[in-house]
């Protein structure tokens, strides 16, 4: 630490640090425009000079790094005439059309031109002009006259999405952003660049016009479009979700967020909702519906047994709607016939019992195991925090994909293994790690991990759909034998983390325990499965060969997000009775007896858990569509009418109640995760060093200056926090109760602002809580599937499938902003292959597996080895239509079409 | 498009450089020579050999006037009228010039700053070969050569590769 003195303060600092940085830390603004704290600094707009004693002239502080004792004034006469004179410089040529402008109200050159600037101008002649705004993108508009070439925009495209698709063109008073006329900026992160902009320059067609920000209301939420579950500031207007705005919490997104996550809460208040329950098509009261259910569910049960029912889903809602609906399948009906995850995910056991990393764990690793699907297609800002990692943090990246993808310019060692040899690729990584080294690359990729230090993080995911997740599985087990690794899950759907953490999953309990360690849920539940049961695969194979009678459809589309399509259509009209809690209709429960309108995003309140095991606060801003009703709701009405009263009324006492029977989350309570910034990490009592709390009660977006141009700051303060005993967590929801929804509760003899709800554990409270949370949890055991590749068919290419980030599920399909982002789906295959067929670039060809066949257009991509073709799923014409799930490779004949 | 003799002309520049990306100056050279213009095709084409996006490509060929961003005809007459020019007739050459080509669209006139010429002022360039000493009728006259073929620039990737 050095000494720095900042008009008249001593500060301590970090060596390097900027002098902007160091002066905002220490409650000293400076004014700027082109500096961002997420990306390199440029001195561009040179609002920011400050005098420093002994440095010529006025430097700008945000290209000035601190050094010992230097003395720095930012408000001496010098440096107001100089912020004076860049202000008026950088008004000669705005326009000065805020009642017009988008950005008016919020704007930072508003704000700084009130609190910095010259308050005339002298400038009285005619300004610059462009054609007014232009779309750079399907999404984004840009107005050039408003620009002040800070060139946020485009450092963000290069710098940290990647996508370098818009920058300056032309020169002096003419220098504009622009992108090229047949590229237009079609980035998956575009909309960030809206936010950070400083002016109105750039605009989103989605929120154009829509509102004024002086009539938004705000609520700190996480978007719930993928397992990242970047934080955001929900905004809305008149009871519509109007924007979603990126909150920079270091642990997760860093303010970033991508495009779908941004736009795509349209599908809230899509026509396509559900909004009232239904019986056999026809529009009936709550009553009714759940009456129906909780006979269709009773009669089942007493007829042919817990076993004939089965639950899929529940992966994206919050966590206590997959605590309740685990409740209702394993505490109260008695099945074990539940999977939250739809056949493209990965064993529970895996995910819940491997040492697991945090996001942020990328940025220190030793290496990066990649192994998993396109990450800027699965999980965006993961995408984008792997970026960083690389580029940033020069951490080298070894990759075990078949097919190349959006990471692929950064992987330091590619490992390409065949499409199901996966397996085989990492048990010859680790030969190498131990000496022997079956090739060159493997022996490079050893040496590399072999001169750093830090852990391996493997980034865990499902890279190929088209094969079974056996090679993967057995991957998993190679490098789950090394020293120093961790392991970051690439699970993709929404919460679907959360779910398996709350028991959706076969042979799982809440709080990542078997079914042997079912002592915690008896404190509370009627019964629990005693063996485990089937997982979505054989829940539909069970559909159809008839022990499978009753299906309940968690927010799950099997039909649209099964690999195997013809296999779940075939289960979907096999199985006697569908029950459906959804917001939309769609392929899998059209067939459904009873449809039950569920709450969605930004309707609710609760938890959710992300890929990392953090667990955090979401929040309602909106009343729900028609009469739709959260999920946990619904499954405890269908409880009670089966005899058993959950009795639990508000979203914290279900939490409180999810935490009391979940080893894992030993120590939480409903107040801790409502007062700590950036949530909790699962296991709570293995993270708690980490949590940080709030300093201010209120919450981050309460109350005035929640500017959306900076990367948006929680205010926190790290505490040491004690952990609950299971008894308190009790006590604290109880008190909740009247609150519920509210940011903090307070709760027994500390509610002092600065600190959280905290009760010491005694030894004897301990000792009284029945699982010690470490001794129960989860440890994988490592064994994986043997794998045996069909033989290789001359003619056939073998398919590698994952999915496409606007993908076909109903959050694409009902925004209407985004939708028309979705391009059609192409096959991809090695420029070998494509000239082998004889086509050019683009020609439909037929293509055939097994399970089926249809037209498509074909393109040779670079990168891809022959033999193999890439497809993504969904639609028409997308891979589950393709692939047997029972096969532990797709191999489709591509043929030209005569 | 770069016709094949350019493609490998292309490729070989691109060799040149520890760093593709610093290709992008001398491949617009080639691709201008080429076809008389930076069309944003060729500026695609270009973003290909350098590794880079056509918007990068865009925006750093669009700071040098010298790379025309429309078509502008088989010749680029520029004419200086800096301060030397001005003093010697430069403005009057550009007058006659400006006059007779207005409606030739394969001859685009333009007024440029100093050519570092000055000692032998009035200067102009036709496709950037120097031409000076130049009276309103002699330009003329140069520039008809041009058209007829009986003056050929030499281009100026000329001596790249
Ligand atoms: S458009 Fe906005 S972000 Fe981009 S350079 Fe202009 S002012 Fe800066
Ligand atoms: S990366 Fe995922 S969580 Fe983040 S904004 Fe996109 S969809 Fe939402
Ligand atoms: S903020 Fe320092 S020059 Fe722009
Ligand atoms: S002033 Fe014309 S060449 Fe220098």
């Amino acid at each position: 630490m050095i000494n720095v003195t900042i008009d008249g303060k001593t500060v301590e600092a970090n060596p390097g640090d900027l002098l902007i940085k160091v002066a905002q830390e220490n409650g000293v603004y400076i004014p700027r425009f082109c500096w961002h704290d997420r990306m390199k600094p440029v001195g561009m707009c040179r609002m920011c000079l400050v005098e420093v004693e002994g440095i010529r002239g006025l430097p700008p502080a945000c290209t000035m790094p601190v050094a010992e004792g230097m003395v720095c004034h930012t408000e001496t006469p010098a440096v107001k005439q100089a912020q004076d004179d860049v202000l008026e410089f950088l008004l000669v040529n705005h326009p000065l059309d805020c009642p017009v402008c988008d950005r008016g109200g919020e704007c930072p050159l508003q704000d700084t031109t009130l609190a910095f600037g010259p308050g005339e101008s002298r400038f009285v002649e005619e300004k610059r002009h462009f054609e007014k705004p232009i779309p750079i993108s399907d999404v984004v508009l840009l107005d050039r006259e408003r620009c002040i070439q800070c060139a946020r925009c485009t450092r963000f495209a290069d710098e940290i999405a990647g996508d370098p698709l818009i920058s300056f063109v032309d020169r002096g008073g003419h220098t504009q952003v622009l992108n090229h006329p047949d590229h237009p900026f079609a980035s998956y992160f575009s909309g960030n660049v809206v936010q950070i902009c400083p002016v109105g320059a750039l605009t989103a067609k989605p929120y154009r016009f829509r509102a004024r920000p002086w009539d938004l209301a705000t609520v700190e939420t996480s978007c719930g479009q993928c397992a990242v579950q970047c934080r955001g500031a929900l905004q809305s207007s008149s009871n519509r979700l109007v924007r979603l705005l990126g909150v920079d919490s270091d642990a997760v997104n860093h303010g970033w967020l991508c495009d779908k996550g941004r736009y795509g809460f349209e599908y809230v208040h899509s026509d396509a909702r559900v909004r009232e329950p239904q019986l056999d098509g026809k529009t009936v009261s709550w009553p009714q519906a759940l009456d129906a259910a909780a006979d269709a569910l009773r009669s089942a049960r007493d007829l042919h047994g817990a076993e004939s029912i089965a639950f899929l889903g529940g992966a994206r809602g919050t966590n206590e709607d997959a605590y309740a609906i685990a409740r209702l399948a394993k505490g109260v009906i008695g099945t074990d016939n539940v999977d939250s995850q739809l056949g493209d995910g990965l064993p529970a056991e895996l995910i819940l019992g491997v040492n697991r990393a945090a996001i942020a764990d990328l940025d220190t690793a030793a290496a990066i195991v990649l192994l998993a699907p396109d990450l800027k297609e699965a999980l965006p800002v993961l995408h984008l925090r792997l970026r960083r990692a690389a580029l940033e943090c020069n951490v080298p990246i070894i990759d075990f994909s078949s097919v190349p993808h959006g990471l692929t310019r950064e992987v330091t060692h590619a490992l390409a293994p065949l499409p199901g040899e996966q397996g085989k690729r990492a048990e010859q990584l680790v030969g190498a790690l131990n000496g022997n080294a079956a090739d060159a690359i493997v022996a490079a990729a050893a040496a590399t991990i072999a001169g750093r230090s830090g852990n391996i993080v493997v980034v865990l995911g499902r890279s190929n759909l088209a094969e079974r997740s056996d090679a993967t599985v057995q991957a998993a087990a190679a490098l789950a034998g090394l020293a120093n690794v961790k392991f970051l899950s690439a699970l993709r759907r929404g919460n679907v983390h959360g779910a398996l953490e709350a028991g959706l999953a076969p042979g799982i309990l809440p709080g990542r325990v078997t079914i042997e360690h079912r002592d915690a849920v008896q404190q509370v539940w009627r019964t629990a499965p005693e063996v485990p049961g089937l997982d979505a695969e054989g829940i539909l194979r069970g559909a159809i060969d008839g022990t499978i009678k009753t299906l309940v459809l968690v927010g799950a589309d099997p039909i649209a997000d099964f690999p195997d399509r013809a296999l779940a259509i075939e289960a979907l009209n096999a199985v006697g009775t569908i029950i459906a809690l959804d917001g939309f209709g769609n392929a899998s429960n059209q067939r459904a007896k009873v449809m039950l309108p569920v709450t969605m995003f930004g309707e609710k309140s609760g938890t959710t858990t992300n890929l990392e095991g953090r667990m955090q606060r979401v929040n309602q801003k909106v009343s729900p569509e028609g009469i739709a009703m959260d999920d946990w709701r619904i499954a405890s009405e269908i409880a009670l009418r089966l005899g058993d009263d959950f009795d639990l009324e508000l979203v914290d006492e279900i939490t409180a109640e999810m935490i009391k029977v979940s080893p894992a989350l030993a120590g939480a309570t409903p107040a801790l995760l409502a007062s700590s910034h950036d949530g909790v990490r699962i296991p709570v009592r293995e993270h708690a060093t980490e949590i940080k709390v709030r300093k201010n009660n209120a919450g981050l977006l309460d109350g005035e200056g929640a500017v959306s141009w900076e990367p948006i700051k929680a205010d926190v303060e790290a505490v040491d926090v004690e952990l609950a005993t299971h008894e308190s967590a009790d006590e604290s929801a109880d008190e909740s109760a009247g609150e519920a929804g509210a940011a903090v509760i307070d709760s027994g003899e500390t509610p002092s602002a600065d600190k959280a709800t905290i009760t010491a554990p005694t030894a004897e409270a301990s000792a009284t809580v029945a699982p010690t949370a470490a001794s129960v949890l989860l440890t994988w055991n490592r064994i994986a599937p043997s794998v045996s590749l069909p033989g290789r068919d001359a003619y056939a290419v073998r398919l590698v499938s994952g999915p496409a980030l606007y993908d076909h599920g109903n959050a694409v399909n009902a925004s209407a902003s985004i939708v028309g982002l979705r391009g059609p789906s192409k096959l991809l295959v090695s420029a070998a292959d494509l000239q082998r067929l004889g086509v050019t670039n683009g020609t439909e060809v037929h293509v055939a597996s097994a399970k089926g066949a249809f037209n498509i257009a074909v393109h040779a991509a670079r990168g891809i080895t022959q033999g193999v073709a890439q497809l993504a799923m969904g639609g028409e014409r997308g891979a589950n239509a393709l692939i047997d799930v029972g096969s532990s490779a797709t191999d489709v004949r591509v043929e030209t079409i005569q | 498009m770069f016709t094949d003799a350019n493609k490998k002309r292309a490729t070989e520049i691109v060799a040149l450089y520890p760093k593709a990306h610093s290709a992008i100056l001398p491949l617009a050279h080639l691709a201008q020579d080429q076809d008389g213009w930076l069309s944003p095709e060729a500026m695609d084409e270009i973003a290909d050999y350098c590794d880079t996006t056509a918007a990068d490509v865009q925006g750093v060929c669009s700071f040098y006037t010298m790379y025309k961003r429309r078509p502008c005809g088989n010749l680029v007459v520029s004419v200086c009228t800096n301060v030397t020019c001005l003093v010697v007739g430069g403005p009057e050459v550009l007058e006659r010039l400006e006059h007779k080509y207005a409606s030739d669209h394969d001859v685009f006139v333009e007024e440029v700053e100093c050519l570092a010429a000055c000692g032998n002022a009035p200067s102009m360039q036709v496709n950037y070969e120097y031409h000076e000493h130049l009276t309103p009728e002699s330009a003329e006259q140069i520039v008809e050569d041009y058209k007829a073929g009986r003056l050929v620039a030499r281009g100026v990737s000329g001596g790249l590769a």
